[in-house]
């Protein structure tokens, strides 16, 4: 990231970021909601060199151009260069220009503050944080996994249902594992997205040392995003554990009986959200417990895995909602997807994607047709103990 | 200019205009090295009626239009060279019709040949059309319109030849349909056997009218694809090796190519041959008779048969070819443009020369890209020279090297493609007078105001 | 400057001359074949560097391992004779030129060696190469120059193959696991023949194999498949390492088909027969080669190299074998997944 603005200049501009693997649709969720090419990573790209050189001066207009990225990793998949993998990079590295020199919209400021005031970017109060828990076990050291919640699954209304189904399987399966409840901060996935590298170190280390303190040697996330992040980039701040998305561990007690589904017939279409599928290549888990539960009919929708398209949640905008207005936001392009397979159920794995999928179905009118439920409700509503 | 900004708000709603310097910054270059020029205006339409309104707004206001697709032509006919308004095509990308009888399709003026080729293929997979190298971002109106070439051109010609109609909003602002589609419902013909309208329309880089819609032939497609690339060290022999493999009839298309990186392409000329068939007995067929048309080389040595290992193939056969970006980051500098004059293929020789001459002269990396127009009527020879972005110092060199290529083509006799304000230049300067005179009128006759992509083919 | 180490008196001995006599691709009978080895011995014109089609059998051939086919190479190139075309020669002798772009693994005394083929570091992986592995080189560095006898360049092969000797040397390397027996090869058979010095010991990779295997022998659960082996040139530079396959065949409970075009009467994979004599011959060797895999009954066609495997494996395939690589059949047995697919 650091060596960002030494490389920025190799962008092509030729536009293959912009598509699926199979040029289907346009799969960058930014230029599919705003389509000026400026809104493409390419766009993002050429306008941060042109800053850095000082043939263009930051106005709100860049700055929100460079924030409606969702870091979502589809020009990684689809760009040919050999700098693919470092795009992300770039933009985090370009965030992170701004925000050291305090020009970002204010929307992403108030993010960092609410972070950094309150431990989640909602602005709600810390101590309301295990409030969903309902008498949920809080993590002792010899527990084997710490149920880490994240943000959204503690506050959310939505998610926090994620969180209590969840919290239910992994009692019905015996695992040994506990929740730190108000003691719980924010992992800082999308803080590093969004360039705040110094809150981030902060929440990282911070993160790090008490999981360390309580002798953590397992983390099971509820969201991809706090997975990518303690899995990725705690390693380079102390952090030293082991890290599991809830699919995979929830597929590993399936395979294991420890969890024993009965019949749920629907017809069910996943959303593969971008930090668990793009960035970390788990794509079978999820789909493998939905076909692990008798009666449930998995249909896919046509862009799928590496070609899935981003709920529009990433980079905050699960809160800053930078890329909404229209039909053309994406998390109502997602939910037209869903709907058009014939699923009654959009499944998801990421609070996040539950967020803006709940708002996208009322907005396309679909409430009566299309249910946006989480893996872990599904499989809880099939268990044979039911 | 806020009254304008407004009346085209009018048009296209708030969220599809802009005059924000960073649009204006993005819209005034191209991946290339033509030098910027910014517009006042970006606006995307959504349909045929909303260009009509853009159009007549800039003829009754003298204001520039420059109709954009995917701007990848790399010699900045898309800079608005006079401000104005950069009209952004690529909203208006729908895939109106397919008569799979007939074998055409209708596009609008934005839809991009990435996704004609996917919707083909999920919904008429016996159908295909010439998709040219070119990302799939570029548009399929964009390049008829600048005469491209694709993966049928060596079988039917530039890809401006399968255009089966058109409909373009005048300078004026005037809708008119140009073909078939002028008297019926069908596009199966551009013009014949009326009078051929269509060549007021294509080559005209967007100076003579917008097109909203286009009429495409569409072809065969056969399931299996194959590759052979043949390769010889004398680049005098390629003229013959083309002429005897144009002879066979039995190939989907020919490029050509000749780099010193990596090293196991140096010192030597490859075909790439791909052929198509619904069998393997038709593909082993036509490999049977492209082997023994080219026999006389294997057996003088002095050509032979690449083995092209099975997990290379599929960097020969992919549409369009990704590999052809990829030669832009090769000096790890995003960039690299290329003229590609047409000129017959007896010129490969002298073309491949000079293509390594100007490269030892101007120090710079290069490929020779080349394909084949028709059977061997003529050949695209792209002189392709990278360059890095950050280094003011090549890019410059790169632009003389390509000046030097834009004389040498019309010394041999050739004519340039996609041709930059300067080429256009050359080329006027070098045309018969009454022609020259002829495309004078015709341009004052469709555009009075001078308003319709200024200072492209400006005649006098 | 490196000399062929040829005797002339171990032919003039030859009552059989079966280097030529058993040859494939070429009709003489014994006196014709005496009287045209003559001819090459002394650097006379004869039809036989002509048609010779570059399969290495008469290496094997040769009871006296006086290295004809060695000779005919060296004999080609004095003639300026070109087997492949022109072009295609240099393409080849360009793809292999050493430009500093090799990778290692942790190198240390015994060490993997991928030559220059990708697809070998591909197949080895798993329990087999665990310990092994990291200690592996790559790249041309380390190339081991074999496939310029198909191209009549043994001058290509005196100029770079003591540097490679050396270029392993430096790595501190003492035994050097050889993925393709075209390494095996050349170092065994191609350097001593030229009296190259090679500072390191060898291992065959079917020794290994078959060593591992024993070492895992409780992870192995007998395949219980019939199975054709493609024997590939360069085998016949060692045939000594033959018996290893049978002897891992028996390990992994594998029947090995009698069919006709096995052993010393193996055909080649054929994709060098097309470069050298066009796609006639190689079509009709490639026919009558898996023809008879597939009279032969045999489910798997088991390949030694991944230049035979990408010549043959689709071919195959849609003719019903399945193709794999021996180290894959190994993989296999101990319920491994293969690193080598079709399609």
């Amino acid at each position: 990231m650091e060596k960002y603005a030494e490389q920025i200049h190799r962008c092509f501009r030729c536009g293959w970021c912009k598509f699926t693997s199979d040029y289907l649709d346009l799969n960058c969720p930014s230029y599919k909601r705003f389509r000026f090419d400026t809104f493409s990573t390419s766009g993002r790209l050429w306008l941060t060199y042109a800053w850095l050189r000082g043939e263009l001066e930051w106005s709100e207009h860049l700055a929100e151009i460079l924030y409606s990225c969702t870091t979502c990793k589809n020009c990684v998949e689809q760009c040919p260069m050999g700098f693919a993998d470092d795009i992300v990079d770039w933009i985090v590295g370009a965030r992170s220009d701004m925000v050291e020199k305090g020009k970002i919209p204010p929307r992403v400021a108030h993010f960092f503050e609410a972070i950094h005031g309150y431990g989640n970017p909602l602005k709600l109060l810390r101590s309301d944080r295990g409030a969903w828990a309902n008498g949920t076990k809080r993590y002792e050291p010899g527990d084997e996994y710490l149920f880490y919640v994240g943000c959204l699954g503690s506050y959310d209304e939505n998610a926090q249902k994620m969180a209590m189904s969840l919290a239910e399987l992994l009692n019905e399966a015996g695992v040994s594992f506990g929740i730190l409840g108000s003691e719980e901060n924010c992992c800082g996935n999308e803080v590093y997205m969004l360039g705040e590298i110094g809150l981030f170190q902060v929440l990282a280390e911070t993160n790090s040392q008490k999981f360390k303190e309580l002798s953590v040697k397992k983390i099971v996330t509820l969201s991809p995003h706090a997975y990518n992040t303690m899995k990725n980039t705690y390693p380079g701040f102390g952090a030293n554990f082991e890290v599991y998305h809830y699919t995979q561990l929830l597929y590993d007690l399936i395979k294991k009986k420890k969890v024993k589904l009965s019949q749920n017939k629907a017809k069910v279409t996943y959303q593969d959200p971008c930090f668990l599928g793009r960035y970390n290549k788990i794509y079978d888990e999820p789909r493998r417990i939905l076909q692990s539960i008798p009666g449930i009919e998995l249909v896919e929708m046509e862009r799928n895995r590496e070609d899935s398209f981003c709920c529009g949640g990433g980079s905050g905008n699960f809160i800053m909602d930078l890329l909404a207005g229209g039909e053309d936001s994406p998390s109502r392009v997602r939910v037209r997807d869903a709907y058009e397979t014939g699923a009654d159920t959009l499944a998801v794995a990421c609070p996040s994607c539950m967020t803006m999928f709940v708002d996208a179905i009322k907005a396309e009118n679909l409430d009566a047709k299309l249910t946006v439920r989480d893996i872990s409700q599904i499989v809880k509503e099939s268990l044979a103990s039911r | 200019m806020s009254d304008m900004y407004e009346a085209l708000v009018k048009i296209v709603g708030k969220n599809y205009v802009s005059n924000q310097k960073e649009e204006r910054y993005f819209y005034g270059r191209d991946p290339g090295l033509m030098s910027p020029h910014e517009p006042d205006y970006v606006v995307m339409p959504r349909t045929t009626e909303e260009v009509q309104k853009i159009v007549k707004l800039a003829n009754k206001e003298k204001i520039p239009v420059v109709p954009k697709g995917g701007g990848l032509a790399l010699t900045g006919l898309v800079i608005p060279l006079k401000g104005g308004i950069v009209m952004d095509m690529k909203r208006i990308d729908k895939i109106l019709e397919v008569n799979e009888r007939a074998r055409y399709v209708i596009v609008e003026g934005g839809t991009t040949e990435g996704g004609l080729k996917s919707y083909l293929e999920k919904h008429h997979p016996s159908l295909r059309h010439s998709i040219p190298d070119a990302p799939p971002i570029a548009t399929v109106v964009a390049n008829a319109v600048i005469h491209g070439q694709g993966r049928l051109t060596q079988q039917y010609g530039f890809n401006s030849d399968m255009v089966t109609g058109l409909e373009v909003v005048l300078p004026t602002g005037e809708i008119c349909r140009i073909g078939s589609c002028s008297i019926s419902k069908y596009w199966f013909s551009r013009g014949a056997p009326m009078p051929d309208l269509s060549g007021l329309f294509l080559g005209w880089l967007g100076t003579t009218g917008v097109i909203t819609k286009m009429g495409l032939k569409l072809y065969p497609r056969k399931k299996i694809r194959d590759v052979e690339v043949f390769v010889t060290d004398k680049e005098d022999l390629v003229p013959d090796i083309l002429f005897k493999l144009t002879h066979t009839e039995m190939v989907e298309d020919i490029n050509i190519w000749c780099q010193p990186h990596p090293p196991m392409f140096r010192e030597n000329h490859h075909v790439t041959i791909l052929i198509t068939g619904d069998s393997e007995e038709e593909l082993q067929f036509k490999k049977k008779m492209i082997w023994d048309a080219l026999q006389e080389y294997i057996d003088s040595k002095d050509g032979g048969f690449m083995w092209v290992m099975p997990d290379a193939k599929p960097t020969f056969l992919e549409m369009p070819l990704e590999s052809l970006s990829k030669f832009a980051d090769v000096r790890k500098g995003g960039g690299f443009e290329y003229s590609g004059p047409i000129v017959l293929a007896e010129d490969y020789p002298e073309c491949s020369r000079k293509l390594a001459e100007l490269a030892v002269k101007y120090k710079l990396t290069y490929s020779g890209m080349v394909r084949v127009i028709g059977r061997s009527h003529c050949i695209m020879f792209g002189f392709a020279y990278t360059f890095n972005r950050a280094d003011l110092d090549e890019m410059d060199r790169v632009r003389k090297a390509l000046h030097e290529v834009a004389e040498f083509a019309l010394e041999q006799g050739g004519t340039h493609w996609k041709p930059t304000v300067d080429e256009q230049k050359m080329m006027m300067e070098r045309m018969d007078p009454d022609t020259l005179k002829l495309m004078g009128k015709i341009k004052g006759l469709l555009d009075p105001n001078g308003i319709m992509n200024p200072r492209n083919w400006e005649v006098g | 400057m490196l000399a062929l180490e040829f005797d002339e008196t171990k032919c003039a001995n030859c009552k059989a001359v079966s280097c030529l006599v058993k040859c494939q691709y070429i009709d003489l009978d014994k006196d014709k074949a005496k009287i045209e080895w003559q001819k090459v011995i002394k650097g006379e014109d004869s039809p036989v560097l002509d048609a010779c089609t570059t399969c290495y059998a008469c290496e094997e051939y040769c009871p006296f391992g006086n290295h004809p086919f060695y000779l005919i190479v060296e004999r080609q190139e004095e003639r300026g004779m070109f087997t492949a075309p022109r072009p295609i020669t240099k393409q080849w002798i360009n793809m292999c030129e050493p430009a500093g772009k090799f990778r290692l693994g942790k190198v240390k005394e015994q060490a993997l060696s991928f030559c220059f083929i990708p697809a070998l570091r591909s197949l080895a992986r798993g329990r087999l190469f665990e310990s092994a592995l990291p200690s592996w080189i790559l790249g041309a560095e380390f190339f081991c120059n074999v496939v310029y006898l198909h191209f009549a360049k043994t001058s290509v092969i005196k100029d770079r193959l003591p540097k490679i000797t050396e270029n392993i040397e430096k790595q501190g390397i003492k035994e050097l696991i050889c993925l393709h027996d075209e390494c095996y090869g050349s170092f065994n058979s191609l350097a001593p023949a030229y009296g190259i010095k090679v500072p390191f010991k060898t291992t065959h990779y079917f020794e290994y194999l078959y060593n591992k295997l024993k070492e895992h022998k409780d992870a192995i659960k007998p395949l219980n498949v019939e199975v054709a082996y493609q024997r590939n040139c360069s085998a016949r530079l060692v045939p000594e390492t033959d018996h290893f396959v049978d002897d891992i065949f028996g390990l992994i409970g594998v029947d090995r088909v009698e069919r006709e075009y096995d052993g010393e009467n193996a055909l080649c994979c054929g994709e060098i027969i097309r470069m050298v004599k066009g796609y006639k011959l190689a079509d009709d060797v490639q026919k009558r080669n898996i023809d008879d895999i597939v009279n032969a009954g045999a489910e798997y066609c088991v390949f030694n190299c991944p230049f035979c495997y990408m010549a043959l494996a689709e071919k195959m395939a849609k003719r019903g074998i399945k193709p794999i690589h021996i180290i894959d059949l190994c993989k296999l047995a101990i319920g491994e997944k293969p690193a080598l697919e079709v399609g």
